[in-house]
């Protein structure tokens, strides 16, 4: 991939990100903050590759790191927006009935 | 179609799977379906990765993912509501310190096969010096936020951080001129890891949730810059993507405190500017205190009830205490609403988060314009562990700190009780004239302690 399409798509995401963003509740600003974080995890795809290239002692231990860090970064961070949005669940039917009736 | 090709149209999928997610995260009826379908997108990502040829052996990998998986599962299942702002931060110093090591080691890769380009040693230092700064500030705001760390700063700090920023260039400079050197790597990361903690050391309290968003938005830029060392499309969209919606946050929490984002990172607290007017001045004679049974009987005929939380709600876990007083008040056919300052707490939708927690419909959590012309229809006010975003002098003093910051008008309510320890100052660190108003009366004492006894009271 060349330079300038890795920053074309750099900053096509930069521009779709501030539009998926630009509305949300203030009562899902927790949320969105973790759940986003898990996704900014994704760097656990680079570590895993460096860990298992068997490169040399070092970046292998470097990927290990990086391994374990981003992976407490993803499963934590989703599992716990996920705990955080079950709780705003509890009184979603109350509210749908209220809407329909 | 080669292997490649299949991680390739894996990763597109990922990608969309979190352009879809992100999107269902900003509404509160799609936000769960939206979180796991991120975590769906994170799946796939992985399975592809494993298909990689890169990857010769997989022991390493795999007792990286057990551990993390099984500490990441054991802080989010653990975590108390409360904390909920530690744990954020955290994660995000994780995020970036796992940017910064990966960036590292594929670079000691290239170097080391002599492999090389410009393309990866300008993205390698942008990773180096942006994970550095997320891990570091991440680390220090955790410790902010437990308030297990009181330092915040000496004097000069901002003069050794344009040093250390200015170095930070420097090294950038030298690990793109002199790949071959992977010191000037590590010396780069050591600044910037120097400058997270300087940066957040001086930043405390209220400036909090703008800390927290402008982390998370690094954390994703890092991810984003290790794409680039990558040549990874995945990385560059996803981290770019959490960018985008961090810093949108941070300027929402900045509108939200009438600050620039520059004034926050950058200037010293406002406490350090707020000498103008005497506490005692404000306070002497005319702060009336009054007792929970007092606070009971006016409750007892009002009609509309507004809650103003703050952070004292968060520390004293007064959370379902306010619950039973709110199913006490509404069997008694009073209406009750919480009043939802946009940076009350620590972090962007601390209160929402709180408050949900004790099974208190969202739909009574009102935002700060849609409340404010309401207070003059409403009885009482209830400010519990809330001060600065109640202070009238916003409006009325435009040499005070936090003049010009939006504020919840709770002194147009016909009574207002404040539930609060003390009369000391709030994070802005100075005196607030709506304790001594003639409506306003002061119930001194834990919050958790104050609301658990008002709920008796009235249930006698």
């Amino acid at each position: 991939m060349t330079l300038i399409l890795a920053f074309t798509l750099f900053v096509l995401a930069v521009f779709l990100g501030v539009e998926l963003i630009s509305k949300v509740p203030p009562t899902l600003h927790t949320p969105l903050m973790s759940g986003s974080n898990a996704i900014s995890g994704i760097t656990l795809i680079g570590a895993l590759v460096s860990a298992g290239s068997d490169h040399s002692t070092l970046t292998t231990l470097l990927a290990f790191g990086a391994v374990t860090l981003a992976t407490i970064n993803v499963v934590g961070g989703f599992l716990v927006t996920n705990r955080m949005l079950s709780m705003f669940a509890t009184r979603r039917p109350v509210e749908k009935t209220g809407d329909e009736t | 179609m080669s292997r490649g090709d299949l991680i390739d149209v894996g990763y597109l999928v990922a990608a969309v799977f979190f352009i879809v997610g992100l999107k269902g995260l900003g509404k509160p009826r799609t936000a769960r379906r939206g979180n796991l379908l991120g975590a769906s997108g994170m799946l796939l990502a992985v399975l592809v990765t494993l298909l990689d040829q890169a990857i010769v052996s997989y022991w390493v990998l795999l007792a990286g993912l057990a551990a993390g998986a099984a500490i990441g599962g054991v802080l989010a299942v653990r975590v108390q509501m409360t904390s909920m702002p530690e744990l954020v931060a955290l994660f995000n110093g994780f995020g970036g310190a796992a940017s910064v090591l990966v960036a590292t080691a594929s670079f000691i890769e290239v170097t080391d096969l002599g492999v090389v380009d410009d393309q990866v040693s300008v993205a390698a230092s942008a990773t180096g010096v942006i994970g550095a700064v997320t891990l570091t500030g991440s680390v220090i705001a955790f410790f902010k936020l437990k308030e297990s760390l009181k330092w915040s700063g000496f004097n000069g700090i901002r003069t050794v951080n344009a040093a250390l920023a200015i170095s930070a260039i420097v090294f950038s400079i030298l690990v793109v001129t002199d790949p071959m050197n992977t010191t000037w790597l590590w010396a780069l990361v050591a600044v910037g890891a120097l400058l997270g903690v300087l940066v957040v050391v001086p930043i405390g309290g209220a400036d909090m949730p703008v800390v927290i968003a402008l982390l998370n938005s690094l954390s994703g830029l890092a991810a984003s810059a290790t794409g680039f060392v990558l040549d990874n499309t995945l990385l560059i969209i996803a981290g770019s993507l959490v960018g985008a919606s961090g810093l949108i946050l941070t300027q929402i929490m900045c509108v939200a405190m009438n600050r620039r984002a520059v004034d926050v990172i950058f200037s010293a607290s406002p406490a350090a500017s707020a000498g103008s007017i005497d506490a005692d001045d404000v306070y002497a004679g005319k702060v009336t205190s009054t007792s929970a049974d007092e606070v009971a009987m006016i409750l007892d005929t009002a009609g509309r009830v507004v809650i103003v939380p703050g952070y004292g709600l968060a520390v004293a876990q007064a959370q379902h205490a306010v619950r039973e007083l709110t199913k006490v008040l509404e069997a008694n056919g009073t209406e009750v609403v919480f009043a939802i300052h946009p940076v009350a707490g620590r972090m962007p939708g601390h209160m929402n988060v709180l408050l949900a927690e004790a099974e208190i419909d969202y739909e009574q959590l009102i935002e700060m314009d849609e409340v404010n012309p309401t207070f003059a229809q409403t009885d009482v006010a209830i400010v519990l562990g809330a001060n600065d975003v109640v202070n009238p002098l916003a409006k009325t003093d435009p040499d005070s700190p936090i003049a010009g910051m939006p504020i919840l008008d709770v002194d147009q309510a016909q009574t207002v009780v404040v539930i609060k320890r003390s009369l000391s100052p709030g994070f802005a660190g100075i005196p607030n004239p709506l304790f001594a108003a003639d409506n306003a009366v002061m119930l001194f004492g834990d919050g958790k302690k104050a609301i658990t006894d008002i709920t008796k009271a009235l249930g006698d």
